[in-house]
């Protein structure tokens, strides 16, 4: 046990914990607006922020073409070329991630509320088509030109399904969830070049250290990534609550059959939220790729997991409580793992969330969004 | 809900069986249960029926250690589950660490400190779980739905995480040389034989399954449908809401416990990554897969989550991908699940009220 550390290092650990809270906070924004409009522990939302990381990582591959071998022989030093790059791979994570949300939506959730559409039954019925075809080959691109054959009579008879529209109980929704999390990170894990082991981001940015903060080293990530993550935060709160879509997603959080009979589309609503959910998301899997230069298949588990408790301790469903309890979680892991050791990080993470639920049942600032549910 | 709508559910061919079934005559009924149970006992046999056999076989894997590892296993947690799960409402995601306080307990006081024999640490496992279950929903079971799940959670992290760093549980190593249950005559309980691990094991769910239904049609199961379809109401009805809770928490832990300590007993070692989260929303899958609440059903999807990744082994580790597209799908064409519950498909729920 190695107490004195604490105090020699806690500027250290604060100015890191805040990064990794700024992270969280990201994270969780996807989860909380989601829980707000949907009532929903939107479990794929981890597979969301891992697609982005992987987003960032063909973009900078591939795209711009930066090698991972010259480790420590940064290419572009600094300039416009640099801010460039690192512009243009937030904004393709971001897309990335966005997309990927918004397929979810579509696949896994609307045909749930009763009203599942074509392009839900189309990637339904590839799915199916998919799955069928590994019964008769192993080769993927046998795989998928026997699953575009299939996609099309099938995702008819998905359509006529659909237009039974039957609302699904809550719990379905979760298992839709956790169903499309798992797919969505096996087939990372099995057609990726890498498959499962780890993947290492290249290094664009030369992390020096900027600034002392109280003896901590402040580096030029950190900075990056406070920044950024602050701006994006701002612009979704301004969004939220300034603009017509941003009225239409706090009425139908509030009460979403009211919403519906006032004239809301409540269906568009739910696909903007899934959008900026998964944009904010993107942005998170930029900033990770940044400050930890790696990824994996799974990388976004237990980050989701975290980022989920982040948003409930915060007040779920409330956008500044996202923020607050991301950084109380990366606070509170950082010194707890440095008093107890780093094999009790996790613990520490549900402890503080389990004390602060015992004194107050709705998070640190309350139920936000919608009302409070009764 | 249209009357065709509701007329659709109402007859869906699931039911029809058993509406067909409850109409026969009481011996003709005991003698068909009689005739499946029987074959249901005779389970490590199928591979060797000729179409069955190849339906149900696991290619790569041995079909007996499938069913007694997984398939046993699964169907009990299943079963246990579901009390919280489909009779009180209660959304557990972290019910893998009752499996664990059951399988830790059962390895601990046969090979770790002690020496007890198997068939004192099967009951001290069960009453073990039941108290981690009283523990955790004491403070807990006060928070409403989303909230008592990502506690949950944690709670079986934590576990897992406390046996993963305290040496007295073996640490990352584990805990071996746990003790099997006694040989009685020709039912050798070994390493080689999984055959009567699958007898103890299905009696154990019969005998399971025969208490969840005395209790689901007793008071305390009336109490928990209110509670489930309504907590609010069931609180001014004069439900001691909170009290029910805890009963169904702690039950459903018993038998997590039980789950695990039969599990511990089976395999002869365990460690703590046979306790991953990950499992936890596997036990769920099952329970919603199969029908919430329905017991049938969850026994159902108990099976299909631990068979289908092992049948499918020819898929190699395409065969998760497989498993989370079938979630989606039956979730999308089968909300209630496979069996559903019978009050649900007959459209009790009101429509995208019920929690469950």
């Amino acid at each position: 046990m190695s107490h004195w550390l604490i105090y020699r290092t806690f500027w250290d650990l604060t100015v890191s914990g805040i990064v990794l809270g700024l992270i969280y906070a990201l994270v969780a924004l996807g989860y909380t607006m989601v829980y707000g409009v949907l009532r929903l522990i939107n479990f794929a939302h981890s597979e969301i922020f891992m697609v982005g990381t992987f987003g960032v990582l063909i973009s900078l591959t591939k795209v711009f073409g930066i090698s991972l071998f010259d480790d420590g022989q940064y290419p572009y030093r600094s300039g416009f070329v640099l801010v460039a790059i690192l512009v243009c791979s937030i904004i393709a994570a971001m897309v990335v991630s966005g997309a990927g949300a918004i397929v979810l939506e579509r696949t896994a959730y609307r045909p749930l509320r009763g009203a599942g559409d074509a392009y839900g039954a189309v990637v339904l019925a590839f799915l199916t088509g998919l799955i069928a075809s590994f019964l008769f080959s192993d080769h993927i691109m046998t795989n998928l030109a026997i699953a575009a054959v299939i996609t099309g009579p099938v995702s008819f008879g998905y359509v006529r399904i659909f237009r039974r529209g039957r609302q699904a109980p809550r719990l379905a929704f979760l298992i839709s969830a956790i169903g499309s999390s798992m797919a969505m990170a096996e087939a990372v894990a099995t057609w990726g070049p890498e498959q499962r082991s780890v993947y290492t981001t290249p290094r664009v940015l030369e992390k020096k250290v900027l600034f002392n903060f109280l003896g901590a080293d402040v580096r030029i990530d950190y900075v990056i990534v406070a920044i950024g993550a602050i701006l994006m935060m701002t612009s979704l709160l301004l969004f939220v609550n300034r603009t017509r879509l941003g009225r239409g997603i706090r009425a139908v959080a509030q009460d979403a059959e009211t919403a519906r009979i006032l004239g809301v589309n409540v269906n568009s609503v739910i696909l903007v939220t899934f959008l900026l959910g998964g944009a904010m998301a993107g942005g998170a899997a930029m900033m990770f790729t940044l400050v930890y230069d790696q990824t994996r298949f799974n990388i976004g588990f237990l980050l989701g997991v975290k980022s989920f408790t982040a948003a409930v301790l915060g007040g779920i469903g409330n956008i500044k409580g996202a923020l607050l309890g991301g950084i109380v979680l990366g606070l509170a892991e950082n010194y707890g793992s440095s008093i107890f050791g780093g094999q009790w990080k996790d613990v520490i993470a549900f402890v503080v969330l389990l004390t602060v639920l015992m004194f107050r049942p709705t998070g640190i600032l309350g139920e936000s969004l919608g009302k409070a549910r009764v | 809900m249209s009357l065709t709508e509701s007329f659709r559910q109402r007859t869906t061919p699931q039911l029809q069986l058993g509406n067909r079934f409850r109409a026969l005559p009481r011996s003709a009924k005991w003698s068909l249960s009689a005739l499946l149970i029987a074959a249901l006992y005779l389970t490590p046999y199928w591979p060797d029926v000729p179409v069955l056999g190849w339906i149900i076989n696991t290619p790569g894997t041995s079909f007996e250690n499938v069913l007694t590892d997984q398939i046993m296993m699964f169907i009990l947690v299943a079963l246990g589950l579901n009390v919280v799960v489909g009779f009180a409402g209660l959304l557990d995601l972290g019910y893998v660490g009752f499996y664990a306080v059951g399988a830790y307990t059962t390895a601990v006081v046969t090979s770790g400190q002690f020496t007890l024999p198997w068939i004192a640490a099967l009951p001290l496992s069960v009453i073990m779980a039941m108290i981690a279950g009283v523990i955790l929903g004491t403070p807990t079971l006060r928070l409403r739905g989303d909230y008592l799940a990502i506690v949950t959670l944690g709670f079986g992290e934590i576990i897992r995480i406390t046996a993963n760093n305290s040496n007295w549980l073996g640490g990352p190593r584990g805990i071996s040389k746990i003790a099997r249950p006694p040989s009685i005559g020709p039912l050798q309980f070994g390493v080689l034989n999984a055959k009567p691990y699958w007898y103890l094991g299905f009696t154990v769910i019969l005998i399971v399954i025969f208490v969840l239904t005395r209790l689901e049609n007793s008071r305390v199961g009336r109490a928990w449908a209110a509670v489930r379809e309504d907590e609010d109401a069931a609180e001014l009805m004069g439900v001691d809401t909170f009290k029910f809770k805890l009963w169904a928490f702690a039950i459903g832990a018993a038998i997590g416990g039980l789950a695990g300590s039969l599990y511990a007993s089976k395999v002869g070692f365990i460690n703590p990554d046979n306790f991953q989260l990950q499992l936890s929303i596997l036990f769920l899958a099952a329970v919603v897969l199969g029908g919430t609440g329905s017991m049938y059903g969850v026994i159902m999807g108990g099976f299909l989550v631990a068979w289908i990744p092992e049948r499918f082994r020819g898929f190699s580790t395409r065969r998760y991908f497989v498993f989370g597209v079938v979630l989606v799908l039956v979730m999308v064409f089968r909300p209630q699940g496979i069996i559903p519950r019978r009050g649900a498909a007959a459209g009790i729920a009101k429509k995208g009220e019920s929690d469950v």
